[in-house]
């Protein structure tokens, strides 16, 4: 039955190992949890099994799965729902009136059966009416509406608490992300990356200068440095959204590679082609955003900067100002992306597409005009071309 | 021995399992969370509870892993041998026990917190791998193997500024807490402020869930932070009425400085109290 749920757990790509599992068999041997308790049971076996909190979700659909005989985490009737739908949107209020008018459409069974059913023939978000998924209505299903034998999807408190089931009880999905562990390449290359330098406190013994300097002086005269250091600081910017979807695996890993291999680093995120603003968090980009100016100013021209995009538009939004697909830019691209270029003397741009292609797309030979030929390829290859050249 | 949660500390069922795992199994356990829901706190009450010793080890940037068994001074002694000292006979004078080493020599199991992991070098959790799985090290300068009498039960925190390997992350247990939901945090409040007024914690708590919720908000309060601003409304004495003032010029709470940390939440909170102040008056 274990065997089983470790084996499912590996299925659904979750990093674990012989080594936890075994752990969580000693935890069971030795009591661990006394009682024959599903719940405890449960934590003893994510505690042991999860190591970062954005396998939590998937663990816990796996779990589901194994244990209750819950349909499976891909199958029908869980198949994910668009969060889109479930959004707080605002909700209709009811009166007693029309909750009293509201009936129910017979039992258990029956509401799942049509859930299911209403799942497959859905495929919009949907907001207020009396049948389809979504919010603030009065059928049956979705959440922030009232049905008193309602399912709840994705409603964060149950508002008449009378749902007769809540499947929103994983507290943790908006933390899954599906990086790969298999950074160790991509590591390697960027570690060629590296300009080691002795700054701040003396803590390391010079052994040369103070052999030299108690020769000279007649007495162990002791000779201290400071500790070599990585000094190198990386601007990241990354094309999101758009065509960018298709490559989202490899930047992924190559912002977790970064992330642990730099230790300055600031990543920032573009549509396209940089503008007059650049954006950390792709949920707030338009409230939130962060002018590219103050990005300039803010950042000394020692740091080195590195896009990554597949550089794939019409020439326009680059060359003309507002040529941008999502707003009125009042400055063309280029100018943007030059200004950059005159700070950040080593710049460089990575793109997924494969080199074979870049001669054949307008805008991508325009940007490595810009980037005066520093455009690599997002190969392990190109990463380390791209590090010689960012070393120069 | 076993973790039940302490009378200033509440503990959920998925946190007492985890840590009671790594307490018998004497593995790690790694703790992870939002800042301010008491990662560090936990260590101080296990060790209360358990009415064990507590060694905190702070990490730091520049912390390197063999400071963590112990530090060799060269320098002083060979300093110490131009003068003729005669402690430089002895190399064990120069040779300073780390927090692993204390905690290692303790007669009793103490509680060893390694207090957050990930502002030190990449390398660090690699390092101590072998003296955290075999509770072991060795002493190259006297040539003496140290050895744990009591294997300490290690708690780890990290603020998940950088990821740790996967070997480090194998010999663990893990536990990710999570922002406490209204009733846990009663419980907490309780904990804490025996004797405040119920419809004060009402209030406050609408408030304070309200805020988080604002989206955008650059740093979200956390249970500290609640417990701060409570204590400051209890001494001012505030009353529940003025929490619930509806008046536009009163929109933003009193003495939200505990609550919100810079000037922009202060100002994106007063729209979301404008917005919702509006909505009351449709509905009413």
């Amino acid at each position: 039955m274990f065997i089983n749920f470790f084996f499912d757990l590996k299925q659904a790509s979750l990093p674990v190992s012989l080594k936890e599992y075994l752990m969580l068999m000693e935890a069971m041997n030795k009591r661990v949890v006394d009682s024959f308790n599903v719940n405890d049971f449960y934590y003893l076996s994510r505690s042991a099994l999860v190591k970062d909190e954005r396998y939590l979700d998937k663990f816990d659909r796996v779990f589901g799965h194994s244990f209750k005989g819950l349909e499976n985490p891909e199958g029908e009737t869980t198949k994910e729902i668009p969060e889109e739908w479930l959004k707080l949107m605002g909700q209709k209020y009811l009166t007693d009136e029309e909750k009293k008018m509201i009936e129910s459409l017979g039992g258990w069974d029956k509401l799942m059966e049509t859930l299911k059913q209403r799942l497959e023939e859905q495929k919009k978000r949907h907001q207020g009416g009396s049948k389809w998924i979504g919010t603030g209505g009065t059928s049956p299903f979705g959440a922030y509406g009232y049905n008193p034998e309602g399912i709840r999807i994705g409603q964060k408190e149950g508002k008449n608490k009378k749902a007769v089931k809540v499947w929103d009880k994983r507290e943790f999905s908006n933390l899954d992300g599906d990086v790969e562990l298999g950074t160790r390449n991509i590591k390697i290359a960027l570690r060629r990356l590296r300009k080691f330098a002795r700054e701040g406190a003396e803590t390391e013994l010079d052994l040369d200068n103070t052999i030299k300097s108690t020769a000279h002086k007649g007495y162990i005269d002791v000779k201290m440095m400071p500790e070599r250091r990585n000094k190198i600081k990386v601007l990241l910017f990354f094309d999101v959204g758009g065509s960018m979807d298709a490559h989202v695996k490899i930047c992924e890993e190559l912002f977790s590679a970064a992330r642990t291999e730099f230790k300055h680093m600031e990543y920032f995120y573009y549509h396209n082609c940089l503008y007059d603003a650049v954006w950390k968090d792709n949920n707030r980009r338009y409230n939130d955003n962060i002018k590219t100016w103050d990005v300039l100013h803010t950042y000394p021209s020692d740091y080195k900067v590195i896009f990554v995009g597949d550089a794939e538009m019409s020439p326009y939004e680059i060359t003309y100002p507002g040529g941008s697909v999502e707003f009125w830019n009042e400055e063309s691209g280029e100018t943007w992306l030059t200004r950059m270029l005159n700070v950040y003397e080593n710049a460089i741009w990575l793109n997924p597409i494969p080199e074979r292609y870049w001669d054949r797309i307008a805008s991508t030979s325009i940007i490595k005009q810009i980037f005066s030929d520093r455009m690599f390829p997002l190969t392990i290859e190109g990463i380390d071309q791209a590090m010689r050249e960012l070393n120069k | 021995m076993k973790f039940e949660g302490t009378s200033s500390y509440i503990a959920t069922e998925d946190l007492k399992v985890a840590v009671n795992a790594a307490i018998t199994l004497e593995r790690p356990i790694i703790v992870k969370g939002e800042p301010g829901t008491g990662k560090t706190m936990l260590a101080h009450e296990v060790a209360k509870s358990l009415d064990a010793e507590i060694i905190t080890w702070h990490i730091k940037s520049t912390t390197k892993a063999q400071q963590g068994l112990y530090e060799y001074d060269a320098v002083t002694r060979l300093r110490d041998s131009q003068l003729g000292d005669e402690k430089v006979k002895d190399i064990k004078n120069y040779i300073s026990k780390g927090k692993l080493w204390n905690a290692f020599e303790s007669d009793k199991r103490p509680v060893l917190l390694i207090d957050e992991i990930d502002k030190a070098d990449i390398e660090f959790p690699n390092d101590l791998l072998l003296e955290l799985d075999k509770m072991e090290f060795f002493v190259y300068e006297t040539g003496e193997t140290i050895k744990a009498q009591n294997r300490p039960i290690v708690i780890i925190t990290s603020n998940n500024e950088k990821e740790l390997p996967d070997a480090f992350l194998r010999r663990c247990f893990f536990h990710y807490i999570k922002f406490p939901d209204p009733n846990t945090m009663e419980e907490i409040v309780e904990v804490h402020y025996p004797d405040i007024k119920k419809d004060l914690i009402q209030e406050a708590f609408k408030i304070f869930y309200d805020i988080r919720e604002v989206p955008g908000i650059k740093k979200k309060p956390s249970t500290s932070e609640l417990i701060d601003w409570l204590k400051l409304l209890m001494t001012d004495d505030v009353d529940a009425k003025i929490l619930r003032e509806k008046d536009p010029k009163k929109l933003i709470p009193p003495l939200h400085g505990a609550l919100l940390k810079n000037e922009q939440d202060v100002h994106l909170f007063e729209r979301l109290a404008f917005i919702s102040r509006r909505e009351n008056e449709s509905v009413e």
